[in-house]
């Protein structure tokens, strides 16, 4: 059987996912049950890796060599394929595409959906930082019905609107 | 039980808190963890800062640290200020990671730091390979109390220090692994039935499938040492938090569930063989004269099924927590007072748990 993720190599690992109650297997080929983090005998693949793969048999070459540098620090895309880690918050921004290809290999995502961060420049106020994340926090507990919690958030937001 | 020498250490009972607490299903979860990867803003990861950056993340740190409520009462320590046993004694505690207190040559890097609470075991690795790593250890099965823990102090120590985040890909971090809650669970279980009934690759190698990932604790590479495992989530990015969490506990909530299967076929099946056993390693504990760290706590994996199955009725099972990590050699050095070579650690070793088997009563 042809491997159902990159239809290219033959299956040899069959992947059971369950999403919301519902039960799907996928034949995968060793290189894309690595990609998606499944490889057997447990343990993450290291990222350096995972990198190998991406840009050798998977036939996609993410992180290429002759690509610009980071401009806050200097860390290359060959820097990254070597090492596995990024040099700074800002090589997010320059590597954004990639990223984005890469973390959705390795998340099955690439969009946050946990905690909302309000960053606190010198002068913003921790108070609304404190009420964002209770917001937040409330819609979640609203959506998972659990009422108990929600009841006591729904109470911190207001001792915090009232005082202000 | 004391952790004093004659050399001022500045680690006495720090981070242990959570052996007092024997939690849910504490005979077979024996410590749950949550952590949390942060960076801050304008700064290059901590590989990739000057040692002038990362002193100054430092002190940025343990301001933060030092009026985060949550904390109560806080140390902090720049570790290459700490002797090379108190790091040690902190990495046995699993308070602190090889990577933060560098090799016994090179030390830590400039910079590296550990704030941590006095009353508890909640606090933040400074300058490991993100800039700050929240984390908090509970005893037995408590992820979502422990989750607790960390976001409220990530809530205080967000609020001082500004985080790099991005709409899209959530709380930045070096690795592009933890990227997005930054959240890293785990459960650090003793799983001897299903090792011993065969089922353990089976359980593991399906969990794998799951988005959790596995290892075993203190074994070299894939080796298993005690019939201890620890079970992490492996995706950070996509899901909330809570259902992070949620899904790990619904994951190990299973796991525990094959384990006491497993422990009931072989009561039913081979009660002598495992009597025997059981006794055969409490025998061996209650008398050797030399220990190997392994050995024991192979040793104390038999003893702690044999509690838990009733089949003992001394010691309690946080003395057997305990004995795991006063047992290991910076512990021993540290009560010795002096460095242990292999052998003294060994015969150290066994006095240690005879007295400590003998305390905790007779049979």
């Amino acid at each position: 059987m042809d491997c159902e993720n990159c239809g290219e190599r033959k299956a040899t690992i069959t992947l059971t996912e369950i999403e919301n109650n519902e039960m799907r297997t996928l034949n995968l080929c060793s290189t894309c049950a690595t990609l998606k983090g499944v490889a057997p005998g447990g343990g993450s693949a290291p990222m350096a890796d995972l990198l190998a793969h991406l840009g050798g048999s998977a036939g996609e070459n993410l992180f290429d060599e002759a690509g610009e540098a980071c401009e806050y620090c200097g860390t290359g895309a060959g820097d990254f394929r070597k090492s596995g880690r990024l040099g700074c918050p800002q090589c997010y921004a320059q590597f954004h595409r990639q990223l984005r290809a890469l973390l959705r290999r390795v998340h099955g995502s690439s969009q946050h959906m946990g905690k909302v961060y309000v960053s606190t420049a010198p002068d913003a106020d921790p108070e609304q930082v404190r009420l964002s994340t209770l917001r937040r926090r409330l819609e979640r507990a609203v959506e998972i019905e659990d009422f108990e919690s929600a009841a006591d958030l729904r109470d911190a937001i207001h001792a915090l609107t009232e005082v202000s | 039980m004391t952790d004093g020498s004659a050399a001022a250490p500045l680690i006495g009972t720090h981070g242990l808190d959570w052996l007092d607490e024997e939690g849910p299903d504490g005979d077979i979860v024996v410590s749950s963890r949550v952590r949390l990867a942060r960076n801050l803003q304008g700064y290059s990861f901590s590989a990739h800062a000057t040692g002038e950056e990362r002193e100054a993340l430092l002190e940025k740190a343990r301001a933060a640290t030092e009026a985060a409520g949550v904390l109560e009462e806080v140390d902090f320590w720049e570790i290459s200020r700490l002797d090379p046993v108190d790091r040690l004694l902190l990495l046995e505690r699993r308070l602190v990671s090889k990577e933060l207190i560098g090799g016994p040559e090179t030390g830590p890097r400039r910079g590296s730091g550990l704030a941590l609470s006095r009353t508890r075991a909640l606090g933040m690795m400074v300058n490991e390979e993100d800039h700050l790593r929240l984390q908090t250890l509970r005893g037995g099965f408590q992820l979502a109390a422990a989750w607790r823990d960390v976001d409220q102090l990530d809530e205080e120590i967000g609020a001082r220090l500004p985080y790099a985040f991005h709409q899209e890909f959530g709380f930045l971090t070096s690795c592009p692994t933890n990227v997005g809650t930054g959240l890293r669970a785990s459960v650090f279980i003793h799983l001897p039935g299903l090792v011993l009934t065969r089922q353990i690759r089976k359980v593991l190698e399906g969990m794998g499938q799951l988005g959790v990932t596995y290892r075993g604790l203190y074994g070299e590479g894939s080796r298993i040492v005690g019939n201890l495992f620890q079970i992490s989530n492996q995706t950070t990015l996509g899901k909330t938090e809570e259902d992070l969490i949620d899904q790990l506990e619904r994951l190990v909530g299973r796991v525990i569930g094959y384990e006491k299967q497993a422990r009931a076929v072989l009561l039913r099946e081979a009660p002598n063989v495992l009597e025997d056993k059981v006794w055969r390693a409490y025998g061996i504990l209650c008398h050797a004269r030399s220990l190997p760290f392994e050995e024991m706590m192979n040793l104390l994996s038999g003893v702690r099924l044999g509690i838990s199955l009733k089949l003992l009725k001394t010691p309690r099972v946080d003395v057997i927590s305990r004995m795991m990590i006063h047992a290991q050699t910076a512990h021993l050095a540290r009560a010795a007072g002096r460095r242990l070579d292999e052998a003294d650690a060994d015969a150290f070793r066994a006095s240690y748990v005879r007295r400590a088997l003998n305390d905790a009563g007779s049979h």
